[in-house]
């Protein structure tokens, strides 16, 4: 997503740089076009006009955005079922991901996909993968190759706290401190994996477990983009230099369902704990509320960012609806490269 | 809560998550070594909800929310199970068995021949198979011949809330370790099921619809697509069996060959890949067995060779339907 150049910027306070400031309102910018495509998601799903189901990134739009602002476009992510954010905050076009969830031949996988494997050499994007965890061998050997063949890239591993549960994320961890590979793994803890609360299913710290094979880890408050942002820019620095991998713990929260399906969830969160991070911690709300109060937009301008996202959503809907579905002998190709 | 008996047995009509849930709460009241752990089966009773219920009637020390450690949960089990406990494991994709990958494989299945049959592994893993729930490529695999190649498994494939009562409870009692596998598509399809305790053996196919002309031997997901096509086919006079193995091994081999000697053509049905996968076995043995009384060569249809796409088009000419079904047998029949 390129952020359109009428910033909804008024005068920047002394203190801060007109590169931090820019970079701040992109950040707003790249927030609200998430929460703005995850909406057109869950409308398509109500409206029975998506194939499947799709897990919402809502409410943790900060993460993915503060951390890609970090990378630059040829470094690397991987991504999890939970996908849509990072692939879009990495520079994936609306009107591709639309088609690829809806099964169209316009989309990044000609509709082989759909929303939970999207990706895009394009964008450094190694895929989403529907396997929990699936991801952080490619992530750590796309690190090995940065390393190798020395062209400066980095690679982050995106995933849930459920993740944690999986061996083979501490086989990775280990391999990429002894080679000192140039990956960040990135932990999302939106404190619930489907159904059942984290604390039902991990023992001990979890930083502990980075800090266990000596990586360079941080927990950090996943609602605050611009705590993101700057946790993320000194680890993928240091990750570039050569100075090994990193771990990023970010406390979140997701809004919607565990997919869009996952509608009455009171026997596993309450409606209070809800609402009380949608009004106290929201990123997008948060960051606006702070703009505005450093003098660096004025409300209407952040509304108006809103509005324009919001229209561009509907119009990258439009464009996948009316693309067609791929052709019945197109099922056989692909399977070998 | 469990299901309870509504009319009289014979015509209570229950699902097939229902018929597995009370085998389950059943054998669970039986036997008090016998323990359910996986993602998300207590409070969420899983995502299909099959398991609902449970947790309030046996508690938390026996129906066990896991993180998501397939290899870990499953290896606890194979430990558990060799001294003293009778564990379930709920594997929620059958696409998730390849993270269980040693603990069945080098583990569960070797222990008892190793150990000169000295320890035994009784534990029961279900898990689902099928395609066509726009899942994509990594959430619909119908993975079951793995386990199948593999000396020491039992591999059982239900395909009708019966079965998967009678069959699920057969699997707790048995010694050895035994892999349910439940068609996702298949969970709100309702049958005839007795309210009480029963179990069907493992290694015995049932004939679910009698015929002359062609033998149809389906398994799991397949079994109602055979019994549609062989409805369209009687409507052009061709009287189709449909014969249903249950489980993969041990195999009723007798039975499949009987109707294909009856009838003298086959096809076999498996919705997992029709290369190297169960359909070949099936249709080995009865090319073996029946060879003299064949008309045709015995037909295979089973996944297309390609891993299954997410755009709708694509994922339904994956799988073999009733039309196509019904088009090959009409082909073999001649008409
Ligand atoms: C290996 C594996 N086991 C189980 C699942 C089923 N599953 C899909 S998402 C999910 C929960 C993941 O939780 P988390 O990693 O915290 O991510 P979140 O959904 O909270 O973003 C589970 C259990 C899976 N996809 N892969």
């Amino acid at each position: 997503m390129i952020p359109s150049n009428d910033n909804p910027m008024t005068t920047a306070t002394e203190t801060k740089s007109s590169q931090d400031v820019a970079l701040y309102l992109r950040m707003y910018r790249q927030m609200v076009a998430i929460r703005q495509f995850e909406a057109q998601v869950n409308d398509l799903y109500t409206r029975a006009l998506m194939p499947g189901l799709a897990h919402l990134y809502i409410g943790e739009e900060a993460i993915a955005v503060g951390i890609c602002e970090a990378l630059e476009r040829s470094d690397y992510i991987t991504s999890t079922h939970r996908g849509h954010g990072h692939c879009l905050a990495k520079g994936a076009s609306p009107n591709l991901m639309f088609a690829e969830l809806l099964g169209k031949r316009a989309g990044y996988c000609k509709g082989k996909g759909g929303s939970m494997h999207i990706a895009d050499p394009a964008t450094g994007n190694l895929g989403a993968n529907a396997i929990v965890c699936g991801s952080a061998g490619i992530a750590t050997g796309a690190a090995f190759t940065a390393k190798h063949l020395k062209n400066n890239r980095v690679a982050v591993c995106f995933f849930g706290e459920g993740a944690l549960g999986q061996g083979v994320l501490y086989e990775v961890m280990n391999l990429a401190q002894l080679f000192k590979l140039p990956v960040i793994y990135v932990c999302e803890n939106n404190s619930y994996s489907e159904y059942t609360h984290f604390l039902e299913t991990t023992a001990g710290e979890i930083l502990l477990r980075a800090t266990a094979f000596g990586l360079d880890a941080e927990d950090v408050d996943g609602q605050d983009v611009r705590a993101v942002h700057t946790t993320a820019k000194r680890l993928i620095d240091r990750a570039r230099k050569g100075d090994g991998p990193g771990f990023i713990l970010c406390n979140t929260y997701r809004y919607h369902g565990h997919h869009v399906g996952d509608i009455n969830r009171e026997y596993y969160r309450s409606k209070q704990e809800e609402h009380s991070w949608k009004t106290e911690r929201d990123p997008i709300l948060n960051l606006g509320k702070w703009l505005i109060e450093q003098k660096l937009a004025d409300a209407p301008a952040l509304e108006l960012v809103g509005n324009e996202l919001e229209a561009e959503m509907k119009k990258a809907v439009e464009f996948a609806v009316a693309s067609p579905y791929p052709d019945v002998s197109e099922v056989n190709e692909d399977v070998y490269a | 809560m469990p299901e309870s008996a509504v009319g009289t047995e014979k015509d209570r009509e229950i699902t097939f998550a229902q018929a597995v849930r009370e085998a389950l709460a059943e054998e669970m009241r039986r036997d008090s070594t016998v323990c359910i752990m996986g993602e998300d089966v207590a409070e969420a009773g899983t995502p299909f909800k099959v398991l609902s219920g449970l947790l309030e009637e046996f508690g938390k020390d026996r129906v066990i929310d896991t993180p998501i450690s397939e290899a870990g949960f499953t290896g606890l089990a194979v430990g558990a199970a060799m001294t003293g406990m009778r564990p379930v494991v709920d594997i929620m994709f059958g696409d998730f068995i390849t993270l269980t990958m040693d603990q069945m494989v080098n583990q569960a299945a070797k222990v008892h021949y190793m150990s000169g049959g000295k320890w035994k592994v009784p534990m029961v893993m279900r898990t689902t198979l099928g395609a066509t729930r726009r899942s994509a490529a990594q959430h619909s695999q119908s993975l079951h011949a793995w386990f199948c190649h593999v000396p020491g498994l039992k591999v059982i494939l239900p395909s009708t809330p019966y079965d998967a009562k009678g069959l699920l409870k057969a699997a707790i009692r048995d010694d050895n370790p035994v892999v349910f596998f439940e068609d996702k598509m298949m969970y709100k399809m309702k049958g005839n099921v007795p309210a009480g305790d029963y179990t069907v053996p493992l290694g015995l196919a049932d004939i679910k619809r009698t015929g002359e002309d062609i033998s149809l031997i389906a398994t799991s997901s397949m079994v109602q697509v055979a019994l549609g096509a062989a409805t369209m086919l009687e409507e052009i006079g061709i009287s189709a069996e449909v014969v249903d193995p249950r489980t993969m091994w041990p195999l009723d081999e007798k039975t499949l060959i009987e109707s294909a000697k009856k009838t003298s053509r086959a096809i076999i049905l498996d919705e997992g890949y029709e290369r190297y996968g169960v359909t070949a076995e099936l249709a080995s043995v009865i090319a073996t067995g029946a060879f003299y009384d064949l008309d045709a060569p015995v037909k295979r249809m089973g996944a297309m060779h390609v891993p299954i796409p997410f755009s709708p088009p694509l994922e339904d000419v994956t799988v073999p339907t009733e039309q196509t079904v019904f088009e090959a047998a009409r082909k073999m029949c001649g008409k």
